[in-house]
């Protein structure tokens, strides 16, 4: 067996993990690390100019990948930064491993330099944390913290480790497990197949049915499963914010997203529906409006991996705790050998009822007059532009319910955003991720001119990298999602919400990082210029369009009413 | 209503803080804990008694067995069960007090553990019923110190919680 150091051993481990990439910032705790690094080719370091966008751009590496995304921090302030990068991938449950530097075990608890109780910090937003204590534990503890991150609901795992721990010159022997059991750790798999009997009965029976699909079923590789199950039984399906793209965008059978921002069609089918197929969802309140007017008339099936998602705000008629893909396997299965059939019938007048409701066309926009530029035109101009093939990321606010409205996914992993923590600044290292994931890919980041600046200094990891990501931002001079609350329910109050005034001039600031910078403000050009951008395969390109500040997103849910309350424009409601 | 759960916990550093932790990030309520290791070192046994609807208990205990430190639990007010706590109690005794106290002490089934010519101790288990009406039958006697271990408990019969 092979003698390594501590250090030597955490990177040699994560090789036999199969990372290939891993996102960081060095600092005194983690030097011992960094030199294990630099003494070997097989795994790549991607040097971030903070320690927030570390995490940020692993979580968008591992979203569309499916991998896990890996980071490295040090002890202290690397920590901290690290960790609104680890609440935003918790709270969206994405796999990723997060390795901190810790000050030397003999100066824990003594407030030495730069330490930080790391475990203590991350303790309510990870899966689950190690301290590591020997360097022998190392390869054990990679083992299972890949483990954790990656089965059941992923999510983040810290490993804290000690510098003492990666002292170069004690080596001991290294061997990485093939496998790991944990007697406290089980990972459910199979639903239970009575339950999904049971569903399969109600949902065969069903006369005005929705397929309600969230995260979990990109998480669980399940759309294909999906697919095949809306349309084998022919019923409507809608995606959450963080499920677009788990089931195909532009089919006929596809109401758009539901929820706060959700369509007309989509929202309006929740409510009046008899059965909702919850699939890898979590009833968010984001979606469901106030709880006790949820789906009044509808039975309520509810699969997903995790016990405690189920019945936790809605309570599930028929609960299935297991893997979104195995449960949705076994229940195609049922349907094909089931004596029943479809209620054609019913589901004919259903279908019907939707139309008319997609007729509203919620999601219309009137062009100006003025040639100046609508901030959904900007979206519809990415999609053009990109062919729908792009990966988006977005950061947080009205440009990402524009996004995410706008630009229409086909495919599962494309669309990558803060659903859960509504992380500002998440979505420029996580187009990093994506673009380094995807050397080939187009990487958009559909931003706004707030967001951007909250992790504007990647511009130089890009740089660096010769990362050709497009950034586009809908410039609206102001936090457009706040202002329109302050416009809603404030009185137009807009306190500390717009700096019209003191915006850096972003083409000027794209040409001292060597990158591309465009400005569009005009409506006649936006489509020319906006395919301008995207030929540009080798630079990063700034794409600054100027958009109408005074529009809103809708449909917008009444606060406190049902799903079918909302308020479809500024003169209108339901 | 009121629940006791007892949970196997791994004995390892920063167990308990992950489920300490989770009451209070989740805004659960906890009435009293207990902790101790088992019979298998590697094993902490802890009791929660914790107050919530069935719901709201429901989630805690799917929230207790996420976490990756518990290795089982069970929820103890689920079946029959027997529930002790243990009360250490020190109060003035002088002058005619002194008896009525030890009367008292007697018929709750208390020992005295110490004695001072002022001072008894006195050591007292049962469900935490019993410990607060035995503080109240002391009547005006003055209590100078009370310490109670919080509740922790053991299904009946052949029920157990074990690997």
């Amino acid at each position: 067996m092979e003698l390594l150091s501590g250090g030597e051993m955490l990177i040699r481990a994560l090789h036999d993990e199969g990372v290939e990439l891993l996102f960081g910032y060095p600092g005194g705790a983690a030097l011992h690390i960094y030199d294990a690094i630099f003494n070997q080719d097989k795994v790549d370091h991607i040097l971030v100019r903070h320690e927030q966008a570390a995490t940020h751009a692993a979580d968008g590496y591992a979203r569309a990948t499916g991998k896990p995304g890996v980071v490295l921090v040090t002890s202290g302030p690397g920590a901290t930064n690290a960790i609104t990068g680890i609440a935003t991938a918790f709270m969206d449950s994405i796999p990723m491993v997060v390795i901190s530097g810790q000050v030397d075990s003999s100066l824990i608890g003594t407030d030495g330099f730069q330490e930080t109780d790391m475990v203590g910090v991350s303790r309510p937003i990870v899966k689950h944390s190690f301290m590591v204590q020997r360097a022998e534990e190392i390869p054990e503890i990679v083992k299972k913290a890949f483990y954790i991150a990656t089965t059941g609901r992923p999510g983040p795992v810290v490993i804290d480790i000690p510098k003492d721990v990666t002292d170069p010159a004690r080596k001991v022997k290294y061997q990485y497990p093939d496998s790991v059991k944990m007697r406290s750790y089980s990972v459910p798999s199979k639903g239970h197949t009575g339950q999904i009997k049971k569903a399969v009965e109600i949902l065969l029976a069903a006369k005005r049915p929705v397929i309600y699909a969230g995260g979990g079923v990109i998480q669980g590789n399940g759309s294909e499963l999906l697919t095949e199950l809306a349309r084998m039984l022919g019923y409507p399906v809608t995606n959450t914010l963080m499920g677009l793209g788990a089931y195909p965008g532009t089919d006929e059978q596809f109401l758009g997203m539901l929820g706060m921002h959700g369509t007309y069609e989509a929202n309006m089918a929740m409510h009046f529906s008899d059965v909702v197929l919850g699939i890898g969802v979590r009833f968010d309140d984001r979606v469901t409006n106030a709880v006790n007017k949820f789906c009044p008339g509808a039975k309520i099936l509810h699969v997903d991996i995790d016990p405690a998602s189920i019945s936790k705000t809605v309570t599930a008629d028929v609960p299935i705790v297991g893997s979104v893909s195995t449960v949705l396997e076994e229940m195609i299965d049922l349907i094909k050998q089931s004596d029943s059939q479809v209620d054609s019938k019913s589901l004919e007048l259903w279908w019907q009822q939707i139309e008319g409701w997609r007729e509203k066309e919620c999601l219309k926009v009137e062009a100006s007059t003025d040639d100046s530029i609508k901030p959904q035109q900007v979206v519809q101009a990415v999609y053009k532009a990109t062919g729908g093939n792009a990966y988006v990321s977005s950061d947080v606010g009205q440009h990402q319910m524009f996004a995410a409205q706008y630009y229409v996914f086909d495919k599962p992993r494309r669309w990558i955003n803060s659903g859960g923590l509504g992380t500002m600044g998440f979505g420029f290292p996580a187009a990093v991720g994506v673009q380094l994931a995807y050397p080939d890919a187009v990487s958009v980041c559909i931003t706004g001119e707030g967001s951007i600046q909250m992790c504007i200094q990647e511009l130089a990891t890009c740089m660096q990298y010769a990362l050709p990501i497009k950034i586009v931002c809908l410039n609206n001079q102001a936090l457009g999602m706040v202002k329109q609350w302050q416009d809603m329910q404030y009185g137009g109050r807009h306190s500390h919400s717009t700096y019209s005034e003191s915006l850096p001039d972003f083409v000027k600031l794209m040409e001292a990082y060597g990158h591309v910078g465009i400005r569009i403000d005009k409506l006649s050009e936006l489509d020319e210029k906006m395919a301008e951008a995207f030929a540009i395969k080798d630079k990063l390109v700034f794409i600054d369009v100027s958009v109408d500040a005074t529009e809103h997103v809708y449909p917008m849910a009444i606060k406190g009413g049902s799903m079918k309350d909302m308020y479809l424009s500024k003169t209108e409601r339901t | 209503m009121r629940h006791i759960i007892s949970i196997l916990l791994e004995n390892e550093p920063g167990a308990l803080s992950r489920v300490v932790g989770l009451f209070s990030q989740r805004n659960y309520n906890i009435e009293s804990l207990t902790v101790a290791p088992t019979e298998d070192h590697s094993l902490s046994r802890l009791t929660i008694t914790t107050i919530g609807d069935d719901r709201k208990i429901e989630q805690i205990t799917k929230h207790l067995n996420k976490l990756i430190d518990v290795v089982k639990l069970v929820d103890l007010t689920e079946g029959s069960h027997v529930e002790r706590e243990l009360m250490l109690i020190k109060v003035k005794a002088s002058g005619a007090q002194r008896a009525e106290i030890k009367r008292t002490t007697d018929i709750f089934r208390g020992q005295i553990i110490d004695v001072t010519p002022t001072v008894y101790s006195i050591q007292l288990s049962g469900t935490s019923d019993k410990l607060d009406s035995f503080i109240a039958a002391l009547g005006n006697a003055a209590v100078l110190e009370v310490a109670r271990t919080g509740v922790t408990g053991i299904s009946r019969g052949d029920k157990v919680l074990s690997l």
